[in-house]
C-alpha cells in the first residue's frame, strides 16, 4: 500500500516520463498516468489519489476542465490539483488559481522546484 | 656578739629564701617564655603552610583556566571547521541533486527519442524535447535534401502552417551552420528578439551521425516564462544533435524499408498467383 497515491495527466510521454521519474523520487509514492481529462476521470472513478498534476493543452478535454469539473465533484474537489504548463503568462496562472489549482509551475520544470510544490501540498502548507 | 651574728643568719636565710623565690619565679618565667616561644613556631609554621597551599591552588586553577580557555578555542576553531565543511557539503548536495535532476532530462530526452521507429512520432518527441523540456515556442525541424543541398522544414511549432522556402546550404546563419556541423548561439539576450526572423533563428542545432548533417533545430522564440538558456540546455542541445538526428535518420530508413518490404511483399504475392 503505497503512502502516495499521485495521478500525473499529461498527453505527452515525455513529459509523463519525466514528472512521473520525480515523483519517484518521494518514498513511499505510486504513480499513475493518464493521457488526458477524460482518462483521468475515469481513474479518478476507481482509485483514490492524494494530488493530481495536469497539463492544460491537452486533446480531448483540456487541463482547465478538469479542474474544474474535479472542484465540482463533491466526491473528489478535496484532491489538490497542481497546474503544470507552458501557458506561463500571469492571467494564465491566475485563471488556473481561480479555479481551484493549489500550484501552479510553468514548464520548463525543474524537479526540485516540482517536489517542493509537491512536499509542501503533502504537509499542508499549500 | 652571739645577738649579732643571729640577726645575720637571719638576713641570709631571708636572702636565701628571696633569691629561692626569685629563682622559682625565674622558673615560671622561662617555661610561661618556652611555652610561648613553642605556641609562636606552631603559628608560624601553620601560616607558612597556609600561604604555600594557598599559592599552590591559585596556581592550579590558573592552569586548570588556561587548559580550558586552550580546549574552548580548539573547540570554537573545530566547530568552524564542521561548519565550514556542513555548508561545503549542503553546497555539493545541491549541485549533486542539479546534477541529478539534469541527468534524469537528458535520460528521459534520450529514451524517449529511441522508443519508436516512426519518423512521423519521433518528429513528435522532438517537438515535445524542445518545447517542454528547453521551453521553446517558436521552433523547426529541417531535414538536408543531399539531392538538393536544400534545407525544408519537416515539423515545427509556433510557425503557423504556412509555406516556408527552402534554405540552401551555407546560406544564412541556418545554412551556414548545417554546412559546418557547428552549432550557432546568438550572443545576448534571448528575450530580445530584434533580427530574429524564419533565417536568423537564436539558436541552430545541426542534426548530426558522427560528421555527418542530416538537418538542423531552428528555435526563434522561448516562452516567456524561459528568461535565458540554463547549463542542461546547452547539454540538452548537445544531446539532441547526436540522438534526434540517429531517431530520425534511423526511423526513415525503417519506414522506407517497410515500404520496399511491402511492395516486394506484393510482387511476390502477385507472381505466386501467376
Amino acid at each position: 500500500m503505497p503512502d502516495y497515491n499521485f495521478l500525473v495527466v499529461e498527453d505527452s510521454p515525455t513529459m509523463r516520463q519525466l514528472i512521473s521519474f520525480a515523483l519517484k523520487r518521494i518514498p513511499g509514492s505510486r504513480v499513475v498516468e493518464a493521457n488526458d481529462g477524460i482518462d483521468a476521470l475515469k481513474k479518478l472513478s476507481t482509485q483514490k489519489f492524494d494530488i493530481i498534476l495536469t497539463d492544460i493543452n491537452m486533446p480531448i478535454m483540456d487541463g482547465l476542465k478538469l479542474v474544474s469539473m474535479v472542484r465540482n465533484d463533491p466526491a473528489h474537489k478535496g484532491i489538490p490539483i497542481v497546474i503544470i504548463t507552458t501557458e506561463g503568462a500571469d492571467e494564465d496562472r491566475k485563471r488556473g488559481l481561480a479555479l481551484g489549482a493549489n500550484a501552479y509551475i510553468p514548464k520548463p520544470i525543474q524537479t526540485a522546484d516540482l517536489l517542493n510544490v509537491v512536499n509542501q501540498i503533502l504537509a499542508g502548507k499549500l | 656578739m652571739e645577738k649579732e651574728s643571729g640577726s645575720i643568719s637571719k638576713k641570709v636565710e631571708d636572702f636565701l629564701q628571696v633569691f629561692k623565690k626569685g629563682e622559682e619565679f625565674t622558673q615560671e618565667l622561662l617555661k610561661e617564655n618556652e611555652k610561648l616561644r613553642y605556641k609562636v613556631a606552631k603559628l608560624e609554621e601553620l601560616t607558612k603552610y597556609s600561604d604555600r597551599d594557598g599559592t599552590f591552588k591559585v596556581h592550579t586553577l590558573e592552569e586548570r583556566i588556561k587548559f580550558l580557555e586552550e580546549e574552548n578555542k580548539n573547540l570554537s576553531d573545530r566547530y568552524r571547521e564542521v561548519e565550514e565543511e556542513n555548508k561545503d557539503f549542503a553546497n555539493r548536495y545541491v549541485e549533486v541533486e542539479a546534477e541529478n535532476n539534469n541527468l534524469a532530462n537528458l535520460y528521459v530526452a534520450s529514451y524517449q527519442l529511441h522508443s519508436t521507429l516512426d519518423f512521423s512520432e519521433s518528429l513528435k518527441i522532438i517537438l515535445e524535447i524542445v518545447m517542454n523540456l528547453i521551453g521553446a515556442e517558436e521552433f523547426s525541424i529541417m531535414m538536408l535534401d543531399e539531392k538538393t543541398n536544400e534545407l525544408t522544414i519537416v515539423a515545427n511549432e509556433g510557425m503557423g502552417n504556412e509555406q516556408r522556402a527552402s534554405i540552401k546550404l551555407g546560406e544564412g546563419t541556418i545554412g551556414k551552420a548545417c554546412k559546418s556541423g557547428e552549432s550557432y548561439y546568438r550572443e545576448g539576450d534571448p528575450t530580445d528578439l530584434t533580427g530574429i526572423d524564419y533565417t536568423h533563428p537564436l539558436v541552430c542545432i545541426p542534426l548530426k551521425i558522427k560528421e555527418h548533417v542530416i538537418g538542423v533545430i531552428s528555435i526563434y522564440k522561448l516562452l516567456v516564462q524561459k528568461q535565458a538558456f540554463s547549463n542542461v540546455d546547452y547539454e540538452m542541445f548537445t544531446m539532441l544533435a547526436g540522438h534526434a538526428a540517429t531517431a530520425l535518420f534511423s526511423s526513415k530508413l525503417y519506414s522506407q524499408s517497410e515500404r520496399k518490404l511491402t511492395t516486394i511483399q506484393s510482387f511476390l504475392d502477385l507472381l505466386k498467383e501467376k
